[in-house]
């Protein structure tokens, strides 16, 4: 039998998983889906739905500052999202169907660290940074360091994931995201990719590229990256930038596709990508 | 066990259940039979009640966080007066086969026209993406779905 708690502040939730049995829980997307295959049964939950300090998006000194337990349904309709994440709104809608974007947080997309997370190319492309709090205090740590290895993050026990804040994007930086699937609505990726860059005087600046479904962890796309950085995203760099992309990951092969294909469409995306950008 | 209060379809229930059995499984042997358990996993959406007003998964809601809330179920999504502008555009439209996907269907549709009366077609697909359907192909289902929303509008 499960003893399940549901706080109402995030310093009762803090204490209540202080219990090393205890699981934090949020919209039990990932979290049942496993227990299903896995048969295991939890001896407490620590229900997050209910923590205010976890809910909602706002602006906040050029940051834009997301709740944690914010599900994929707020996420895309939400209006700061919307305006200056256009790349998160467009993650968010297609991360399962509606019954799953309605359950599913951004929270639990990060922490569940999956290398297919469609969320977390975004947060790299976006350079998002991860506000965590426990018992010994919150602390901040940008995402690039927050996956370390295949489903292995640098949340500490009892910890937990509260507000996730991204620079605000200028209002000339330019972003996209792509993700390929089996089908176009509630599928895990193949390849999930996410870019931001500015352009100053025609050229490029700021690019970041984050993919994945190619690695143990979503990685940056630093060599395309560095192949953009101050050129003009003409055909031949779009070309260039994906032969450098296909060039630099080691991906797999898996149930859900062949390292071969996840190459060959990582590079065009990357291509698409760069013939997208518009000044 | 621990006890649990839900309103499933403007009835209020109280269960002793363990606080992570499935939503799915309460309400089935509630009797609410028209909540369907295909892949048990989230993928088809045949499971799919609105939890305070919102399309979710019963079979990945644990009864613990549907404590308190309004559940309602493909049974309670039928108009009062059983003339269920959907469901008549289902029959027209050609929209069940099998069935199997249906109930689900039918919830999912009726969250989308309450929040969207006049949704196009890309809003209906958007919507029903969750809902696999393993007969009609969708096209069908899409029709009705367009049909239910027009026969709602001339008749309000
Ligand atoms: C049918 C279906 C389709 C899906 N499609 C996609 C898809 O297209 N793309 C995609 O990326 N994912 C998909 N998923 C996976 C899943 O929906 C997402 O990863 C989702 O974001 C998980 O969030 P959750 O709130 O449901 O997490 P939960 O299942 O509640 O939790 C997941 C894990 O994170 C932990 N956790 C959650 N929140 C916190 C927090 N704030 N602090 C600390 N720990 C926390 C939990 O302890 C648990 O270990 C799909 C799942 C299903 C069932
Ligand atoms: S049974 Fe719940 S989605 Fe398939
Ligand atoms: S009618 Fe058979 S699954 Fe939809």
């Amino acid at each position: 039998m499960t003893v399940a708690h549901r706080p109402t502040s995030l310093g009762d939730a803090i204490r209540l998983m202080a219990d090393p049995v205890a699981v934090a829980v949020a919209g039990c997307t990932d979290l049942l889906v496993a227990d299903l295959a896995t048969g295991r049964r939890h001896a407490a939950v620590v229900d997050l739905s209910r923590l205010p300090e976890l809910k909602g998006v706002r602006e906040d000194g050029g940051v834009i500052d997301l709740g944690a337990g914010c599900t994929f349904t707020e996420l895309r309709r939400d209006p700061l999202v919307r305006s200056h994440l256009s790349s998160l709104a467009e993650a968010a809608a297609t991360i399962g169907g509606w019954q799953i974007q309605n359950r599913a947080t951004l929270g639990g997309n990060i922490v569940n660290a999956s290398p297919a997370g469609d969320a977390l190319p975004v947060l790299l492309a976006l350079d998002a940074t991860l506000v965590l709090g426990g018992t010994q205090g919150t602390r901040e740590i940008a995402y690039e360091s927050f996956h370390q290895d295949y489903r292995k993050t640098a949340l500490r026990q009892g910890e937990l994931l509260v507000r996730i804040r991204i620079p605000r994007p200028s209002s000339t930086t330019w972003q996209a995201f792509r993700k390929v699937g089996t089908r176009e609505a509630q599928a895990i990726s193949k390849v999930v990719v996410a870019m931001s860059a500015s352009l100053a005087d025609g050229a490029l600046r700021d690019v970041r590229i984050g993919a994945g479904s190619l690695a143990p962890t979503p990685v940056r796309l630093r060599a395309a990256e560095g192949v953009l950085t101050g050129r003009v995203p003409d055909a031949a760099a779009a070309d260039d930038a994906a032969s450098a992309a296909r060039a630099e990951v080691r991906p797999l092969d898996d149930v859900r596709s062949t390292a071969r294909y996840r190459r060959w469409a990582l590079g065009n995306v990357v291509r698409r990508f760069v013939r997208g950008i518009r000044a | 066990m621990s006890r649990h209060a839900l309103i499933v379809d403007g009835r209020r229930i109280l269960v002793e259940r363990d606080p992570m059995d499935r939503l799915l499984d309460v309400l089935r042997d509630a009797g609410a039979k028209g909540v369907r358990e295909g892949c048990g996993e989230g993928e088809c959406g045949s499971c799919t009640v609105l939890l305070d007003d919102q399309p979710v998964c019963a079979c990945l809601v644990p009864v613990f966080q549907a404590d308190g809330a309004s559940i309602v179920t493909s049974a309670g999504v039928i108009d009062a007066a059983g003339q269920d502008a959907l469901a008549s555009a289902m029959l027209t439209e050609g929209g069940v086969q099998c069935g199997a996907c249906t109930p689900g269907i039918a919830v999912t549709a009726h969250a989308l026209l309450a929040k969207d009366p006049a949704p196009d077609r890309d809003a209906v697909r958007d919507a029903l993406a969750g809902n696999l359907c393993r007969c009609t192909g969708y096209e069908r289902i899409l029709r009705a779905v367009l049909r239910a929303a027009t026969a709602k509008e001339e008749a309000s």
